[in-house]
């Protein structure tokens, strides 16, 4: 469904990422692991044509459903974004405006896609919140964003984000800044929307836990190279690079090594 | 379970309200007792807002408690004032959480590392350099990063200097507010080595606030477990795998994602989120969110009981038959 083909990506002539090279299926999860500074972002943050400061696709081709992304005009992303592919960030509320609340923006959000009258939009946001397992929708539609704590934010992001049922889902380090009960229950609920939706999901993160749970395939990149790329099985027991082994190590476990 | 000589600060029956809106009052610390022992180090974990940070903050006398008393070898560090605090706070240091926010971006390296020591008027300024040196070694960094900004170094590596200012007044306690979790996985690892190593060296007592339970298990002695103001259970580091036993200990550990589990398995964790801190339910603060909660449980708050020597636990499904009303 989604293809990079030895995607090279550089900022100022200077290529950031190299050779990236991706199959996902309908329904697939894939994990893209490595730390900061590696690419990773840049990858996702390509598939959705919203490379920052000047960067550009230099060689390869990135096609979604057989077609070349990267010919798009504005108009045909317009029609795409959001509703074909939408994106998590790492904090929802930084994506959102402070100074408008949640239901302004997520009724403006829904009108913009589709012809649908105010109070319909109104009643499909709370009806996708109460999907995300927030209740009392019509309160948090009436907050601000600085009033949700961060995991009711991610949720309302998640629920922004999966409200025209896209076929593909960006996620950019969704749980790193949540708590680890709250990151659970985000994870959880990221899969059940791949199990209902059939959503593919490209999912960024530096922990590998949350990567190896929730992937089909993983790729591992290092200074904006795939260093190791399978699936799960096979990158985390049968892995033959070095630095693949040595991220594996780095993962603190319950009941792993101690050091007093 | 520790060597009660080694006792260099204890934490009696601390309470801390703040005033909120509406006259209410938000209780951030309830009766907290923990111990620091030299050479060990004690993790306190929890979700956000649950204290964690305003408990250890006090130890640095960043903030008073409302009530109780904290005892540093014997004296009361709740109490000091003017100079008898300046000179006390010495002892006990305190890294953060963003290394980058922490330290002035116009200063170099050298004065950064050296500031502590100039304030207390332990070296002279023409010692700087081969100090500055000394301590960058100490945390396996080149003696010429002495000459660099912050802003000219990794995460990591700013951390190493973090630690670095912390321990060249030679302190008896360092209190790590989430030192490592803005970092990669493989940086962690290299920093938690670092500790482990200086804290063997010098025998210094570490407070280390996190809410990974797989982090702090890998290198803390002993384990408090927070929740909304509350210490639910405090247990020895080695036994917190097999032998954890309050119900918010478990979710906790069931949250944690780890390259070793079962993959298949659906994870298992608390459904809801902490109520705010604000309206804290009567009795066991974890009711709402407990998988066995019972009749007493809404009624009488919990305190801690002692199930083995080191290992307490504030739950009424470990309460001894006798002691049932």
């Amino acid at each position: 469904m989604l293809e990079l083909k030895d995607v090279t990506i550089s900022y100022k002539n200077r290529p950031t990422v190299k050779n990236f090279h991706l199959h996902l299926r309908q329904g697939e999860i894939c994990s893209v692991v490595g730390e900061s500074g590696s690419g990773k972002t840049t990858v996702i943050r390509a598939v959705l044509g919203l490379l920052a400061g000047g960067g550009k696709v230099t060689e390869g081709d990135i096609l979604f459903q057989g077609k070349s992304l990267l010919s798009n005009t504005r108009e045909t992303w317009r029609k795409l974004r959001g509703t074909e592919i939408s994106m998590i960030f790492q904090d929802s509320g930084a994506m959102t405006n402070q100074t408008r609340t949640i239901g302004k923006q997520f009724v403006e959000y829904i009108c913009t896609h589709e012809d649908i009258s105010k109070k319909d939009a109104w009643e499909k946001g709370i009806q996708m919140l109460a999907r995300m397992r927030l209740p009392s929708g019509d309160n948090i539609m009436k907050s601000y964003p600085f009033q949700l704590s961060g995991g009711m934010r991610q949720r309302v992001g998640i629920a922004m984000a999966m409200t025209f049922q896209p076929k593909l889902l960006l996620a950019d380090e969704p749980t790193s800044a949540l708590d680890v009960t709250t990151q659970a229950q985000i994870v959880r609920q990221m899969m059940e929307l791949r199990d209902e939706y059939k959503t593919s999901i490209i999912i960024v993160t530096h922990n590998l836990g949350v990567a190896a749970y929730m992937a089909d395939q993983i790729v591992v990149m290092k200074d904006g190279e795939v260093v190791d790329a399978g699936d799960r099985e096979q990158i985390l027991h049968h892995s033959e690079s070095t630095y693949t082994k040595g991220l594996l190590e780095a993962v603190p476990s319950l009941g792993g090594v101690r050091y007093v | 379970m520790f060597d009660e000589k080694d006792l260099i600060l204890d934490a009696k029956h601390v309470t801390r309200r703040f005033l909120a809106s509406n006259n209410r009052t938000l209780v951030a610390c309830n009766d907290v007792n923990l111990r620091l022992y030299r050479g060990k180090t004690l993790g306190l974990v929890g979700e956000s807002g649950c204290g964690k940070s305003t408990f250890m903050r006090f130890l640095v006398s960043l903030d008073t408690p409302t009530e109780g008393e904290i005892l540093f070898h014997g004296k009361d560090i709740t109490r000091m004032k003017g100079e008898v605090l300046r000179q006390n706070r010495q002892k006990i240091q305190m890294v953060f959480q963003d290394p980058s926010g922490s330290f002035n971006p116009k200063m170099k390296i050298r004065d950064i590392i050296c500031e502590p020591l100039l304030n207390f008027g332990r070296i002279h300024k023409r010692e700087k350099d081969a100090m500055a040196r000394k301590y960058l070694e100490l945390v396996d960094l080149p003696g010429e990063f002495a000459d660099r900004y912050p802003h000219n170094m990794s995460g990591g590596q700013r951390q190493r200097i973090a630690i670095a200012r912390a321990i060249v007044l030679e302190p008896e306690i360092i209190v790590m507010d989430e030192a490592t979790c803005a970092l990669d996985v493989s940086v962690q690892k290299t920093i938690i080595e670092l500790i482990v190593k200086l804290q063997k060296e010098k025998q210094i007592a570490i407070g280390f606030i996190a809410h990974d339970l797989g982090l702090i298990q890998s290198f803390a002695h002993q384990i408090a477990v927070m929740y909304l103001g509350n210490i639910v259970e405090v247990i020895p580091a080695e036994l917190l795998n097999t032998h954890a036993a309050h119900p918010y200990t478990k979710a906790l550990m069931g949250a944690v994602f780890d390259i070793h589990m079962d993959f298949s398995k659906k994870i298992e964790s608390i459904e809801s989120e902490a109520p705010s801190p604000l309206d804290v339910p009567e009795g066991c603060p974890f009711q709402d969110r407990c998988g066995q909660c019972m009749d007493i449980c809404r009624q009488v708050r919990p305190t801690l009981k002692e199930l083995i020597p080191g290992h307490e636990v504030a739950c009424h499904l470990f309460v001894k038959e006798g002691e049932k009303q």
